[in-house]
């Protein structure tokens, strides 16, 4: 039999930030967060206390409230607007989908850690988010402006932070990271 | 400029979209008439002073909002979703 285009041609799966990160920038690190399960659960009316329950028992998470997360570090849900929540993880447990919309979103966004000390200050440049500790604490999460792109931005710790954008806009935010990271280094030499 | 979302809390301008009149929430019949529907489609006023807005969060929650401004001092008088203003429960 002749050979196909599908026999020729491998297929490999690269991660968005491929080839884009690690960068190490004076104290900062951004890196990608390892490859996960993203899945939307946006809640059916009046279903979100069942949907609660049935994430605690399930992945051993409440529904997270406006602006929150619940979970920890490699299970987490982070409220990605009104009333939507995005599992970042575990694939979703099936008994989910009898309280709410469930939408595979693995492969859809880039995931990136940006930590060390100066990474508040880095990005102060690239979102208008009140990111003060008061106002921003661990644990708080937000659907924002970053770098022009609309993304979600959670508080993983004093200075970490979870960052997610599309993944087609993975070198964008990239780019604009490390020139923040650049200018916030350069004034700490100065 | 900030705007106070019911969902988010204050939050920069630059997440929001303005879309216009909140006239939007009050859609005419379909039977009623040309008159009513080219009134609705083509005719604003242009106030001095308080005005109904919608705005749409739409770089944080997605949330369509119903914004009171005044466009003379351009102070927010009062944000709601429009899901509320509507009556919807959603």
């Amino acid at each position: 039999m002749a050979e196909t285009v599908a026999d020729s041609v491998k297929l490999i799966a690269t991660s968005p930030c491929a080839g884009l990160l690690p960068l190490s920038i004076g104290t900062m690190t951004a890196s990608e967060e390892p490859p996960a399960a993203l899945t939307s659960i946006a809640a059916y009316r009046g279903q979100e206390d069942a949907l609660s329950e049935m994430l605690k028992t399930a992945h051993g998470m409440g529904w997270p409230k406006p602006g929150r997360t619940t979970g920890k570090e490699g299970a987490r849900a982070l409220w990605f607007g009104q009333g939507q929540a995005l599992l970042v993880g575990p694939a979703p447990d099936p008994g989910l989908a009898r309280h709410a919309a469930l939408t595979d979103q693995s492969d859809a966004w880039a995931m990136v850690r940006l930590s060390g000390a100066g990474s508040q200050a880095v990005l102060a440049r690239l979102t208008p988010l009140d990111l003060r500790r008061g106002s921003f604490k661990r644990g708080h999460t937000a659907r924002t402006e970053i770098a022009h792109m609309m993304g979600s931005l959670t508080r993983l710790g004093e200075e970490a932070f979870l960052i997610l954008v599309f993944r087609s806009m993975a070198a964008t935010l990239a780019h604009d990271l490390e020139a923040a990271m650049q200018a916030v280094a350069a004034r700490t030499r100065l | 400029m900030r705007i106070d979302c019911p969902c988010c809390g204050s939050r920069d301008i630059r997440e929001f979209t303005y879309k216009g009149d909140a006239l939007a929430l009050e859609r005419p019949d379909p039977d009623a008439g040309d008159a009513v529907w080219n009134d609705y489609v083509h005719n604003r006023d242009n106030p001095a002073g308080p005005t109904r807005e919608l705005w749409y969060h739409e770089m944080g929650c997605a949330a369509w909002l119903v914004v009171t401004r005044d466009t003379v001092s351009h102070e927010i008088k009062a944000v709601e979703l429009a899901s509320a203003a509507k009556g919807d429960v959603a």
